[in-house]
Protein backbone atom coordinates (compact mmCIF):
# COMPACT_ATOMS: atom_id res chain seq x y z
CA UNK A 1 0.00 0.00 0.00
CA UNK A 2 1.35 3.72 -1.42
CA UNK A 3 1.38 4.98 2.61
CA UNK A 4 0.79 8.91 0.86
CA UNK A 5 -2.19 7.46 -0.61
CA UNK A 6 -3.72 6.08 2.49
CA UNK A 7 -6.95 7.44 4.26
CA UNK A 8 -7.08 7.47 7.79
CA UNK A 9 -10.54 5.79 7.11
CA UNK A 10 -8.41 3.20 5.04
CA UNK A 11 -7.94 -0.14 7.29
CA UNK A 12 -11.05 0.33 9.31
CA UNK A 13 -12.80 -2.64 8.54
CA UNK A 14 -10.01 -4.38 9.39
CA UNK A 15 -9.22 -3.10 12.75
CA UNK A 16 -13.04 -3.30 13.10
CA UNK A 17 -12.69 -6.67 12.09
CA UNK A 18 -9.95 -7.92 15.04
CA UNK A 19 -11.56 -5.21 17.32
CA UNK A 20 -14.85 -7.30 17.58
CA UNK A 21 -12.93 -11.22 17.01
CA UNK A 22 -10.77 -10.01 20.01
CA UNK A 23 -13.61 -9.37 21.77
CA UNK A 24 -15.64 -12.68 21.10
CA UNK A 25 -12.40 -14.79 21.57
CA UNK A 26 -11.95 -13.19 24.90
CA UNK A 27 -15.32 -13.66 26.16
CA UNK A 28 -15.11 -17.32 25.06
CA UNK A 29 -12.15 -17.76 26.79
CA UNK A 30 -13.32 -16.00 30.06
CA UNK A 31 -16.36 -18.56 30.23
CA UNK A 32 -13.72 -21.87 29.72
CA UNK A 33 -13.75 -22.08 33.68
CA UNK A 34 -17.36 -22.28 33.90
CA UNK A 35 -17.16 -25.39 31.44
CA UNK A 36 -14.34 -26.64 33.23
CA UNK A 37 -16.42 -26.72 36.53
CA UNK A 38 -19.71 -27.87 34.56
CA UNK A 39 -18.15 -30.90 32.88
CA UNK A 40 -15.65 -32.28 35.87
CA UNK A 41 -18.87 -31.69 38.35
CA UNK A 42 -20.89 -34.23 35.15
CA UNK A 43 -17.90 -36.54 34.97
CA UNK A 44 -17.76 -36.77 38.75
CA UNK A 45 -21.64 -38.04 38.79
CA UNK A 46 -21.63 -39.99 36.21
CA UNK A 47 -18.37 -41.82 36.97
CA UNK A 48 -19.57 -42.09 40.56
CA UNK A 49 -22.84 -42.94 40.52
CA UNK A 50 -23.28 -46.49 38.62
CA UNK A 51 -21.54 -48.10 41.70
CA UNK A 52 -24.03 -46.50 43.96
CA UNK A 53 -26.84 -47.41 42.11
CA UNK A 54 -25.76 -51.17 41.42
CA UNK A 55 -24.14 -52.27 44.80
CA UNK A 56 -27.24 -50.12 47.05
CA UNK A 57 -26.13 -46.47 48.20
CA UNK A 58 -26.92 -47.56 51.84
CA UNK A 59 -24.43 -50.69 51.58
CA UNK A 60 -21.83 -48.36 50.15
CA UNK A 61 -21.71 -45.55 52.54
CA UNK A 62 -22.21 -47.24 55.68
CA UNK A 63 -21.04 -50.35 54.73
CA UNK A 64 -17.92 -51.45 57.07
CA UNK A 65 -16.60 -54.56 54.93
CA UNK A 66 -13.98 -53.14 52.38
CA UNK A 67 -13.51 -56.58 50.24
CA UNK A 68 -13.33 -54.72 46.77
CA UNK A 69 -11.32 -58.06 45.27
CA UNK A 70 -12.82 -61.18 47.21
CA UNK A 71 -15.11 -63.76 45.14
CA UNK A 72 -17.75 -61.82 46.95
CA UNK A 73 -16.84 -58.38 47.56
CA UNK A 74 -17.96 -56.17 49.78
CA UNK A 75 -17.52 -52.31 49.43
CA UNK A 76 -18.27 -50.39 52.57
CA UNK A 77 -16.65 -46.97 52.76
CA UNK A 78 -18.05 -46.12 56.24
CA UNK A 79 -14.64 -46.20 57.71
CA UNK A 80 -12.94 -44.12 54.69
CA UNK A 81 -15.67 -41.77 55.56
CA UNK A 82 -15.08 -41.81 59.11
CA UNK A 83 -11.26 -41.31 59.01
CA UNK A 84 -11.36 -38.44 56.59
CA UNK A 85 -13.76 -36.54 59.31
CA UNK A 86 -12.55 -37.19 62.18
CA UNK A 87 -8.56 -36.75 60.61
CA UNK A 88 -9.26 -33.26 59.20
CA UNK A 89 -11.17 -31.99 62.16
CA UNK A 90 -8.82 -32.96 64.79
CA UNK A 91 -6.15 -31.56 62.66
CA UNK A 92 -8.45 -28.64 61.93
CA UNK A 93 -8.87 -28.12 65.74
CA UNK A 94 -4.70 -28.80 66.30
CA UNK A 95 -4.08 -26.20 63.91
CA UNK A 96 -6.30 -22.95 64.40
CA UNK A 97 -5.07 -21.53 67.63
CA UNK A 98 -1.24 -22.13 66.06
CA UNK A 99 -2.24 -20.58 63.15
CA UNK A 100 -4.16 -17.69 64.30
CA UNK A 101 -1.73 -16.83 67.10
CA UNK A 102 1.04 -16.80 64.57
CA UNK A 103 -0.82 -14.46 62.39
CA UNK A 104 -1.77 -12.23 65.24
CA UNK A 105 2.33 -11.97 65.66
CA UNK A 106 2.73 -11.51 62.18
CA UNK A 107 -0.03 -8.65 62.08
CA UNK A 108 0.15 -7.10 65.98
CA UNK A 109 3.11 -7.59 67.87
CA UNK A 110 6.25 -8.23 64.83
CA UNK A 111 7.77 -5.46 63.41
CA UNK A 112 7.45 -4.57 59.95
CA UNK A 113 10.35 -5.86 58.86
CA UNK A 114 10.42 -8.99 60.97
CA UNK A 115 7.01 -9.35 59.97
CA UNK A 116 8.11 -9.51 56.45
CA UNK A 117 10.78 -11.98 56.94
CA UNK A 118 8.29 -14.57 58.61
CA UNK A 119 5.96 -13.98 56.11
CA UNK A 120 8.01 -15.23 53.26
CA UNK A 121 8.62 -18.28 55.39
CA UNK A 122 5.32 -19.00 55.21
CA UNK A 123 4.78 -18.42 51.98
CA UNK A 124 7.86 -20.85 51.46
CA UNK A 125 6.61 -23.28 53.64
CA UNK A 126 3.03 -23.25 50.87
CA UNK A 127 5.27 -23.71 48.31
CA UNK A 128 6.90 -27.12 49.60
CA UNK A 129 5.30 -30.11 47.32
CA UNK A 130 2.80 -31.88 49.65
CA UNK A 131 4.88 -35.48 48.60
CA UNK A 132 8.05 -33.89 50.46
CA UNK A 133 5.70 -33.32 53.43
CA UNK A 134 4.74 -37.09 52.83
CA UNK A 135 8.79 -37.95 53.23
CA UNK A 136 9.37 -36.07 55.98
CA UNK A 137 6.62 -37.63 57.60
CA UNK A 138 7.37 -40.78 56.96
CA UNK A 139 11.05 -39.90 58.49
CA UNK A 140 10.20 -38.29 61.15
CA UNK A 141 6.84 -38.26 62.26
CA UNK A 142 6.37 -42.04 61.57
CA UNK A 143 9.18 -43.05 63.75
CA UNK A 144 8.54 -40.72 66.59
CA UNK A 145 4.69 -41.77 66.87
CA UNK A 146 5.81 -45.39 67.45
CA UNK A 147 8.06 -44.62 70.10
CA UNK A 148 4.87 -43.02 71.59
CA UNK A 149 3.11 -46.50 70.51
CA UNK A 150 5.66 -49.01 72.37
CA UNK A 151 5.48 -47.02 75.07
CA UNK A 152 1.45 -46.96 75.67
CA UNK A 153 0.97 -50.26 74.49
CA UNK A 154 3.82 -52.28 75.87
CA UNK A 155 1.32 -54.34 77.87
CA UNK A 156 -1.48 -54.43 75.45
CA UNK A 157 -1.78 -58.34 74.36
CA UNK A 158 -4.48 -56.85 71.66
CA UNK A 159 -3.36 -53.97 70.24
CA UNK A 160 -1.93 -53.78 66.48
CA UNK A 161 1.32 -52.37 66.28
CA UNK A 162 1.22 -49.95 62.90
CA UNK A 163 5.22 -48.66 63.44
CA UNK A 164 4.28 -45.32 63.51
CA UNK A 165 1.71 -45.40 60.27
CA UNK A 166 -1.62 -44.68 61.94
CA UNK A 167 -4.00 -41.55 62.41
CA UNK A 168 -2.20 -39.82 64.76
CA UNK A 169 0.94 -39.71 62.19
CA UNK A 170 -1.36 -38.31 59.28
CA UNK A 171 -3.28 -35.45 61.89
CA UNK A 172 0.65 -34.27 62.62
CA UNK A 173 1.25 -34.13 58.99
CA UNK A 174 -2.03 -32.46 57.96
CA UNK A 175 -1.59 -30.11 60.80
CA UNK A 176 2.11 -28.70 59.14
CA UNK A 177 0.15 -28.83 55.74
CA UNK A 178 -2.48 -26.60 56.69
CA UNK A 179 -1.16 -23.84 59.08
CA UNK A 180 0.77 -22.10 55.86
CA UNK A 181 -3.53 -21.07 54.68
CA UNK A 182 -4.37 -20.49 57.91
CA UNK A 183 -1.98 -18.42 58.47
CA UNK A 184 -1.82 -16.28 55.31
CA UNK A 185 -5.60 -16.10 55.00
CA UNK A 186 -6.20 -14.70 58.69
CA UNK A 187 -3.23 -12.57 58.85
CA UNK A 188 -4.75 -10.89 55.87
CA UNK A 189 -8.21 -10.53 57.58
CA UNK A 190 -6.23 -9.04 60.89
CA UNK A 191 -4.48 -6.65 58.51
CA UNK A 192 -8.13 -5.45 57.28
CA UNK A 193 -9.16 -4.72 60.77
CA UNK A 194 -9.06 -0.70 60.52
CA UNK A 195 -6.35 1.28 62.40
CA UNK A 196 -8.45 3.46 64.74
CA UNK A 197 -10.55 0.40 66.18
CA UNK A 198 -6.32 -0.21 67.65
CA UNK A 199 -5.75 3.17 68.84
CA UNK A 200 -9.54 3.67 70.02
CA UNK A 201 -9.15 0.89 72.11
CA UNK A 202 -5.64 1.51 73.61
CA UNK A 203 -6.56 4.93 74.44
CA UNK A 204 -9.35 3.76 76.45
CA UNK A 205 -6.95 2.23 78.35
CA UNK A 206 -7.57 -1.31 77.08
CA UNK A 207 -3.80 -3.71 77.32
CA UNK A 208 -2.71 -4.59 74.05
CA UNK A 209 -3.66 -8.22 74.22
CA UNK A 210 -6.99 -6.93 75.31
CA UNK A 211 -7.22 -4.61 72.14
CA UNK A 212 -5.92 -7.85 70.38
CA UNK A 213 -8.55 -10.63 71.85
CA UNK A 214 -11.68 -8.32 72.41
CA UNK A 215 -11.10 -6.36 69.61
CA UNK A 216 -9.43 -6.82 66.59
CA UNK A 217 -9.96 -10.94 66.91
CA UNK A 218 -14.32 -10.23 66.84
CA UNK A 219 -14.39 -8.00 63.65
CA UNK A 220 -12.15 -9.92 61.42
CA UNK A 221 -14.49 -12.90 62.72
CA UNK A 222 -15.44 -13.74 58.93
CA UNK A 223 -11.85 -13.14 57.26
CA UNK A 224 -10.52 -15.91 60.06
CA UNK A 225 -13.75 -18.32 59.75
CA UNK A 226 -12.89 -18.43 55.96
CA UNK A 227 -9.57 -19.19 56.87
CA UNK A 228 -10.96 -21.97 58.86
CA UNK A 229 -12.89 -23.70 55.85
CA UNK A 230 -10.14 -23.17 53.38
CA UNK A 231 -8.07 -25.13 56.28
CA UNK A 232 -10.22 -27.90 56.07
CA UNK A 233 -11.00 -27.99 52.35
CA UNK A 234 -6.91 -27.91 51.50
CA UNK A 235 -7.28 -30.95 54.40
CA UNK A 236 -9.75 -32.33 52.99
CA UNK A 237 -8.23 -32.81 49.55
CA UNK A 238 -4.62 -33.63 51.12
CA UNK A 239 -3.32 -37.23 49.15
CA UNK A 240 0.05 -37.45 48.64
CA UNK A 241 0.96 -36.51 52.07
CA UNK A 242 -0.64 -38.70 53.81
CA UNK A 243 -0.87 -41.64 51.70
CA UNK A 244 2.02 -43.43 53.10
CA UNK A 245 2.26 -42.07 56.43
CA UNK A 246 -1.62 -42.95 57.69
CA UNK A 247 -0.77 -46.91 57.05
CA UNK A 248 -3.15 -47.08 54.59
CA UNK A 249 -5.89 -50.41 55.87
CA UNK A 250 -8.87 -49.51 56.45
CA UNK A 251 -10.04 -49.54 60.40
CA UNK A 252 -11.93 -47.14 62.56
CA UNK A 253 -10.66 -44.16 62.99
CA UNK A 254 -8.42 -44.23 66.08
CA UNK A 255 -5.21 -42.50 66.96
CA UNK A 256 -3.15 -45.93 66.98
CA UNK A 257 -4.78 -47.10 64.03
CA UNK A 258 -3.99 -48.05 60.35
CA UNK A 259 -6.44 -45.70 58.55
CA UNK A 260 -7.14 -45.31 55.30
CA UNK A 261 -8.72 -41.89 54.05
CA UNK A 262 -10.85 -40.25 51.26
CA UNK A 263 -7.72 -39.03 49.15
CA UNK A 264 -5.49 -41.88 49.81
CA UNK A 265 -8.07 -44.92 49.25
CA UNK A 266 -7.86 -43.41 44.95
CA UNK A 267 -4.50 -42.64 45.31
CA UNK A 268 -3.25 -46.52 46.63
CA UNK A 269 -5.95 -48.94 44.97
CA UNK A 270 -6.70 -47.02 41.54
CA UNK A 271 -3.93 -48.25 39.73
CA UNK A 272 -4.66 -51.73 39.84
CA UNK A 273 -8.48 -51.75 40.72
CA UNK A 274 -10.75 -53.08 37.68
CA UNK A 275 -14.63 -53.19 36.96
CA UNK A 276 -16.83 -52.67 40.12
CA UNK A 277 -13.40 -51.94 42.15
CA UNK A 278 -12.60 -49.21 39.92
CA UNK A 279 -15.91 -47.64 40.18
CA UNK A 280 -16.62 -47.80 44.01
CA UNK A 281 -13.46 -45.83 43.74
CA UNK A 282 -15.07 -43.02 41.49
CA UNK A 283 -17.23 -43.51 43.84
CA UNK A 284 -15.31 -42.43 46.92
CA UNK A 285 -14.00 -39.42 44.72
CA UNK A 286 -17.71 -38.23 44.19
CA UNK A 287 -18.27 -38.37 47.80
CA UNK A 288 -15.30 -36.70 48.07
CA UNK A 289 -15.91 -34.03 45.55
CA UNK A 290 -19.39 -33.41 47.36
CA UNK A 291 -17.76 -32.65 50.46
CA UNK A 292 -15.26 -30.17 48.99
CA UNK A 293 -18.33 -28.94 47.14
CA UNK A 294 -20.06 -28.42 50.34
CA UNK A 295 -16.84 -26.72 51.83
CA UNK A 296 -17.25 -24.43 48.64
CA UNK A 297 -20.88 -23.44 49.43
CA UNK A 298 -19.98 -22.53 53.04
CA UNK A 299 -17.41 -20.53 52.21
CA UNK A 300 -18.62 -18.16 50.19
CA UNK A 301 -21.80 -17.96 52.50
CA UNK A 302 -19.19 -16.85 54.94
CA UNK A 303 -17.31 -14.39 52.36
CA UNK A 304 -20.43 -12.99 51.41
CA UNK A 305 -22.13 -12.52 55.33
CA UNK A 306 -18.46 -10.72 55.46
CA UNK A 307 -18.89 -8.02 52.88
CA UNK A 308 -22.60 -7.55 54.45
CA UNK B 1 -1.18 -2.43 97.11
CA UNK B 2 -0.07 0.78 95.56
CA UNK B 3 -3.01 2.44 94.16
CA UNK B 4 -1.15 5.25 91.80
CA UNK B 5 -2.21 5.75 88.58
CA UNK B 6 1.10 5.77 87.40
CA UNK B 7 1.96 2.32 88.34
CA UNK B 8 1.07 -0.49 85.14
CA UNK B 9 -1.16 -2.93 86.11
CA UNK B 10 0.96 -6.52 85.40
CA UNK B 11 -1.64 -8.76 83.78
CA UNK B 12 -1.12 -12.44 84.44
CA UNK B 13 -3.32 -13.63 81.40
CA UNK B 14 -1.27 -10.67 79.08
CA UNK B 15 1.86 -12.33 79.69
CA UNK B 16 0.81 -16.09 78.87
CA UNK B 17 -0.78 -14.49 75.68
CA UNK B 18 1.97 -13.37 74.39
CA UNK B 19 3.94 -16.62 75.25
CA UNK B 20 1.69 -18.50 73.54
CA UNK B 21 2.17 -16.01 70.23
CA UNK B 22 5.77 -16.30 70.43
CA UNK B 23 5.41 -19.89 71.04
CA UNK B 24 3.43 -20.60 68.09
CA UNK B 25 5.41 -18.27 65.49
CA UNK B 26 8.14 -19.87 66.42
CA UNK B 27 6.81 -23.03 66.12
CA UNK B 28 5.61 -22.41 62.53
CA UNK B 29 8.94 -20.46 61.36
CA UNK B 30 10.94 -23.39 62.92
CA UNK B 31 8.82 -25.68 61.37
CA UNK B 32 10.18 -24.27 57.80
CA UNK B 33 13.85 -24.26 59.04
CA UNK B 34 13.69 -27.46 60.03
CA UNK B 35 12.45 -28.91 56.82
CA UNK B 36 14.29 -27.27 54.82
CA UNK B 37 17.40 -28.57 57.39
CA UNK B 38 16.41 -31.70 57.38
CA UNK B 39 16.08 -32.33 53.75
CA UNK B 40 19.82 -31.21 52.89
CA UNK B 41 21.09 -32.91 56.07
CA UNK B 42 19.91 -36.10 54.58
CA UNK B 43 20.48 -35.35 50.94
CA UNK B 44 23.94 -33.84 50.39
CA UNK B 45 25.64 -36.86 51.27
CA UNK B 46 24.49 -38.38 48.44
CA UNK B 47 23.49 -35.38 46.16
CA UNK B 48 26.15 -35.24 43.08
CA UNK B 49 25.61 -33.29 39.77
CA UNK B 50 26.32 -36.46 37.99
CA UNK B 51 22.55 -37.01 39.48
CA UNK B 52 20.93 -34.69 37.37
CA UNK B 53 22.16 -35.67 33.89
CA UNK B 54 21.89 -39.06 34.15
CA UNK B 55 18.84 -41.92 33.24
CA UNK B 56 18.26 -44.47 35.55
CA UNK B 57 19.79 -47.58 34.04
CA UNK B 58 19.94 -51.08 35.21
CA UNK B 59 22.67 -51.86 32.84
CA UNK B 60 24.72 -49.11 32.94
CA UNK B 61 24.64 -49.00 36.86
CA UNK B 62 23.72 -45.75 37.24
CA UNK B 63 21.21 -43.56 39.06
CA UNK B 64 19.92 -40.30 37.45
CA UNK B 65 17.02 -37.97 37.28
CA UNK B 66 16.89 -36.60 34.11
CA UNK B 67 13.96 -38.01 32.61
CA UNK B 68 12.08 -36.70 35.56
CA UNK B 69 13.42 -32.99 34.98
CA UNK B 70 12.48 -33.07 31.14
CA UNK B 71 8.88 -34.58 31.97
CA UNK B 72 8.30 -32.07 34.68
CA UNK B 73 9.85 -29.25 32.15
CA UNK B 74 7.45 -30.82 29.07
CA UNK B 75 4.54 -30.56 31.48
CA UNK B 76 5.19 -26.66 32.70
CA UNK B 77 5.79 -25.75 29.35
CA UNK B 78 3.10 -27.85 27.62
CA UNK B 79 0.45 -26.67 30.72
CA UNK B 80 1.59 -22.54 30.62
CA UNK B 81 0.87 -22.74 26.92
CA UNK B 82 -2.51 -23.83 27.01
CA UNK B 83 -3.58 -22.20 30.49
CA UNK B 84 -1.75 -18.76 29.77
CA UNK B 85 -3.84 -17.71 27.10
CA UNK B 86 -7.03 -18.76 28.75
CA UNK B 87 -6.52 -17.36 32.24
CA UNK B 88 -5.46 -13.97 30.99
CA UNK B 89 -7.75 -13.71 28.05
CA UNK B 90 -10.35 -14.54 30.13
CA UNK B 91 -9.30 -12.27 33.09
CA UNK B 92 -8.85 -9.22 30.29
CA UNK B 93 -12.30 -10.28 29.47
CA UNK B 94 -14.09 -9.98 32.71
CA UNK B 95 -12.01 -6.91 33.54
CA UNK B 96 -12.26 -4.25 30.60
CA UNK B 97 -14.76 -5.67 28.60
CA UNK B 98 -17.54 -7.60 30.22
CA UNK B 99 -20.48 -5.50 31.07
CA UNK B 100 -22.50 -8.19 32.47
CA UNK B 101 -22.28 -7.93 35.95
CA UNK B 102 -23.71 -11.28 36.64
CA UNK B 103 -21.64 -13.19 34.28
CA UNK B 104 -18.40 -12.03 36.57
CA UNK B 105 -19.88 -13.23 39.60
CA UNK B 106 -20.38 -16.38 37.49
CA UNK B 107 -17.06 -16.55 36.44
CA UNK B 108 -14.97 -15.56 39.73
CA UNK B 109 -17.30 -18.61 41.18
CA UNK B 110 -16.50 -21.21 39.08
CA UNK B 111 -12.64 -20.43 39.48
CA UNK B 112 -12.81 -20.41 43.32
CA UNK B 113 -14.27 -23.49 42.95
CA UNK B 114 -11.97 -24.70 40.75
CA UNK B 115 -9.18 -23.21 42.95
CA UNK B 116 -10.89 -25.93 45.42
CA UNK B 117 -11.03 -28.67 43.84
CA UNK B 118 -8.61 -31.05 45.55
CA UNK B 119 -5.90 -32.47 43.01
CA UNK B 120 -6.71 -35.86 43.57
CA UNK B 121 -10.22 -35.43 41.96
CA UNK B 122 -8.46 -33.27 39.15
CA UNK B 123 -6.32 -36.69 38.65
CA UNK B 124 -9.36 -38.53 38.65
CA UNK B 125 -11.21 -36.27 36.27
CA UNK B 126 -8.22 -36.02 33.66
CA UNK B 127 -7.72 -39.85 33.42
CA UNK B 128 -11.67 -40.02 32.66
CA UNK B 129 -12.03 -37.28 30.28
CA UNK B 130 -8.48 -36.45 28.43
CA UNK B 131 -7.25 -40.43 29.46
CA UNK B 132 -10.15 -42.89 28.38
CA UNK B 133 -12.80 -40.05 26.55
CA UNK B 134 -9.87 -38.76 24.07
CA UNK B 135 -8.13 -41.59 24.08
CA UNK B 136 -4.38 -39.70 24.97
CA UNK B 137 -4.29 -42.63 28.25
CA UNK B 138 -1.44 -42.18 30.12
CA UNK B 139 0.62 -39.18 28.54
CA UNK B 140 2.69 -35.67 29.27
CA UNK B 141 -0.74 -34.06 27.06
CA UNK B 142 -2.89 -36.04 29.55
CA UNK B 143 -1.24 -34.61 32.60
CA UNK B 144 -0.57 -30.83 30.56
CA UNK B 145 -4.14 -30.71 29.95
CA UNK B 146 -5.32 -31.65 33.62
CA UNK B 147 -2.98 -29.35 35.21
CA UNK B 148 -4.10 -26.28 32.89
CA UNK B 149 -7.50 -26.58 34.42
CA UNK B 150 -5.76 -26.68 38.09
CA UNK B 151 -3.48 -23.84 37.58
CA UNK B 152 -6.31 -21.83 35.59
CA UNK B 153 -7.77 -19.58 38.88
CA UNK B 154 -4.35 -18.59 39.68
CA UNK B 155 -3.73 -17.12 36.34
CA UNK B 156 -6.69 -15.51 35.89
CA UNK B 157 -6.38 -13.91 39.63
CA UNK B 158 -3.27 -12.30 39.44
CA UNK B 159 -4.20 -11.24 36.27
CA UNK B 160 -7.36 -9.49 37.27
CA UNK B 161 -5.50 -7.67 40.19
CA UNK B 162 -2.70 -7.09 38.24
CA UNK B 163 -5.30 -5.14 35.52
CA UNK B 164 -6.69 -3.40 38.90
CA UNK B 165 -3.39 -1.60 39.72
CA UNK B 166 -3.22 -0.15 36.09
CA UNK B 167 -4.06 3.16 36.46
CA UNK B 168 -7.21 4.45 34.67
CA UNK B 169 -5.48 7.53 33.28
CA UNK B 170 -3.42 5.30 31.24
CA UNK B 171 -6.35 3.81 29.20
CA UNK B 172 -8.20 7.10 29.28
CA UNK B 173 -5.24 8.65 27.47
CA UNK B 174 -4.64 5.58 25.00
CA UNK B 175 -8.37 5.48 24.10
CA UNK B 176 -8.39 9.27 23.84
CA UNK B 177 -5.43 9.41 21.55
CA UNK B 178 -7.99 7.24 19.00
CA UNK B 179 -6.57 3.98 19.79
CA UNK B 180 -9.26 1.06 19.31
CA UNK B 181 -9.81 -1.09 22.62
CA UNK B 182 -7.98 -3.90 21.51
CA UNK B 183 -5.25 -1.93 20.44
CA UNK B 184 -5.01 0.05 23.71
CA UNK B 185 -5.13 -3.38 25.69
CA UNK B 186 -2.50 -4.95 23.42
CA UNK B 187 -0.25 -1.92 23.49
CA UNK B 188 -0.65 0.05 26.68
CA UNK B 189 -2.58 -2.40 29.33
CA UNK B 190 -0.86 -5.43 28.95
CA UNK B 191 3.12 -4.51 29.12
CA UNK B 192 1.72 -2.41 32.50
CA UNK B 193 0.07 -5.48 33.82
CA UNK B 194 3.15 -7.82 33.24
CA UNK B 195 4.35 -8.03 36.56
CA UNK B 196 1.37 -9.30 37.93
CA UNK B 197 0.78 -11.85 35.04
CA UNK B 198 4.64 -12.72 35.62
CA UNK B 199 3.40 -13.21 39.51
CA UNK B 200 1.17 -15.23 38.65
CA UNK B 201 2.89 -17.39 35.94
CA UNK B 202 5.50 -18.13 38.52
CA UNK B 203 3.35 -19.37 41.25
CA UNK B 204 1.53 -21.70 38.26
CA UNK B 205 5.15 -23.23 37.75
CA UNK B 206 5.85 -23.74 41.28
CA UNK B 207 2.34 -25.36 41.19
CA UNK B 208 3.21 -27.81 38.38
CA UNK B 209 6.39 -28.79 39.90
CA UNK B 210 4.91 -29.30 43.33
CA UNK B 211 1.76 -31.38 42.29
CA UNK B 212 1.89 -35.03 42.07
CA UNK B 213 -1.73 -36.26 42.76
CA UNK B 214 -3.11 -35.25 39.79
CA UNK B 215 -0.40 -36.86 37.61
CA UNK B 216 0.04 -39.94 39.22
CA UNK B 217 -3.48 -41.25 37.09
CA UNK B 218 -3.09 -38.60 33.98
CA UNK B 219 0.81 -38.41 33.28
CA UNK B 220 1.66 -41.72 34.62
CA UNK B 221 5.50 -43.13 35.48
CA UNK B 222 7.08 -43.38 32.41
CA UNK B 223 10.89 -42.69 32.60
CA UNK B 224 12.49 -42.75 29.03
CA UNK B 225 13.83 -39.86 27.31
CA UNK B 226 12.49 -38.42 24.82
CA UNK B 227 12.70 -39.91 21.54
CA UNK B 228 11.02 -36.57 19.47
CA UNK B 229 10.19 -33.48 20.94
CA UNK B 230 6.71 -33.66 20.06
CA UNK B 231 6.02 -37.25 20.15
CA UNK B 232 7.11 -37.45 23.57
CA UNK B 233 3.97 -35.39 24.78
CA UNK B 234 1.89 -38.60 23.79
CA UNK B 235 4.61 -40.59 25.87
CA UNK B 236 3.77 -41.20 29.81
CA UNK B 237 6.64 -39.30 31.88
CA UNK B 238 7.15 -39.56 35.60
CA UNK B 239 7.76 -35.69 36.71
CA UNK B 240 9.88 -35.18 39.94
CA UNK B 241 7.24 -35.43 42.31
CA UNK B 242 5.63 -38.91 40.81
CA UNK B 243 9.46 -40.22 40.78
CA UNK B 244 9.95 -39.58 44.76
CA UNK B 245 6.88 -41.09 45.39
CA UNK B 246 7.86 -44.09 43.52
CA UNK B 247 11.06 -44.04 45.28
CA UNK B 248 9.77 -43.63 48.32
CA UNK B 249 7.13 -46.63 47.88
CA UNK B 250 9.87 -48.70 47.51
CA UNK B 251 11.58 -47.57 50.45
CA UNK B 252 14.60 -46.07 48.36
CA UNK B 253 15.24 -42.88 50.46
CA UNK B 254 18.33 -42.05 49.14
CA UNK B 255 17.22 -41.47 46.03
CA UNK B 256 13.93 -39.82 47.35
CA UNK B 257 15.65 -37.92 49.68
CA UNK B 258 17.70 -36.07 46.91
CA UNK B 259 14.55 -35.46 44.90
CA UNK B 260 12.73 -34.17 47.40
CA UNK B 261 16.59 -31.71 47.90
CA UNK B 262 16.09 -30.46 44.51
CA UNK B 263 12.93 -29.75 44.21
CA UNK B 264 12.38 -27.67 47.39
CA UNK B 265 15.76 -25.82 46.14
CA UNK B 266 13.38 -24.68 42.85
CA UNK B 267 10.48 -24.02 44.60
CA UNK B 268 12.18 -21.72 47.17
CA UNK B 269 14.13 -19.82 43.75
CA UNK B 270 10.83 -19.73 42.48
CA UNK B 271 8.94 -18.17 45.39
CA UNK B 272 11.68 -15.60 45.44
CA UNK B 273 11.81 -14.49 41.78
CA UNK B 274 7.88 -14.20 42.15
CA UNK B 275 8.66 -12.04 45.09
CA UNK B 276 11.72 -10.31 43.68
CA UNK B 277 8.97 -9.25 40.15
CA UNK B 278 6.25 -8.18 42.33
CA UNK B 279 8.48 -5.72 44.58
CA UNK B 280 10.22 -4.94 41.78
CA UNK B 281 7.39 -3.85 38.92
CA UNK B 282 4.66 -2.77 41.32
CA UNK B 283 2.79 -0.41 38.71
CA UNK B 284 1.09 1.08 41.37
CA UNK B 285 4.01 2.60 43.07
CA UNK B 286 5.50 3.80 39.98
CA UNK B 287 2.24 6.34 39.50
CA UNK B 288 2.78 7.17 43.16
CA UNK B 289 6.35 8.35 42.81
CA UNK B 290 5.75 10.06 39.53
CA UNK B 291 3.50 12.09 41.70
Amino acid sequence: MNKEMTSINSDLKKREVVEKSAEHILRFLSIVSIIAVIVITGYMLMAGTPALLKYGIFDILFGTVWQPTSSNPSFGILYVILTSIVGVTIAVIIAVPIGLLTAIHLSEIATRRSSKWMKTAIELLAGIPSIVYGLLGVQIINPIIYQLELLIFKNSATHQFTGGSNLLAAILVLVIMILPTLISVSENALRAVPNNYRTSSLALGASKMQTIFKVILPSAKSGIISAIVLGIGRAMGEAMAIVLVAGNTIHIPLPFSSVRFLTTAIVSEMGYAQGAHREVLFTIGLVLFLFIMLINVMLSAVLKRGEE
Amino acid sequence: MNQSITNKKKRKKDTVALVLIYLSSGFSIGLLLLILGYVAFKAVPYFSFKYLYSTTSIIDHTVGILPNIINTLYLVIVTLLIACPIGIGGAIYLHEYAKNQKLVRIVTFANEVLAGIPSIIYGLFGMLFFGVYLGWGFSILTGACTLSLMVLPIITRNTQTSLETVPKSYREAALGLGTNKWYMIRTVLLPSAIPGVLTGVILSIGRIISESAALLFTAGSGVLLPKGLFSHLFNSGATLTIQLYLEMSKANYENAFVIAFVLVIVVLLLNLFAKFIASKWDVSKVENNGK
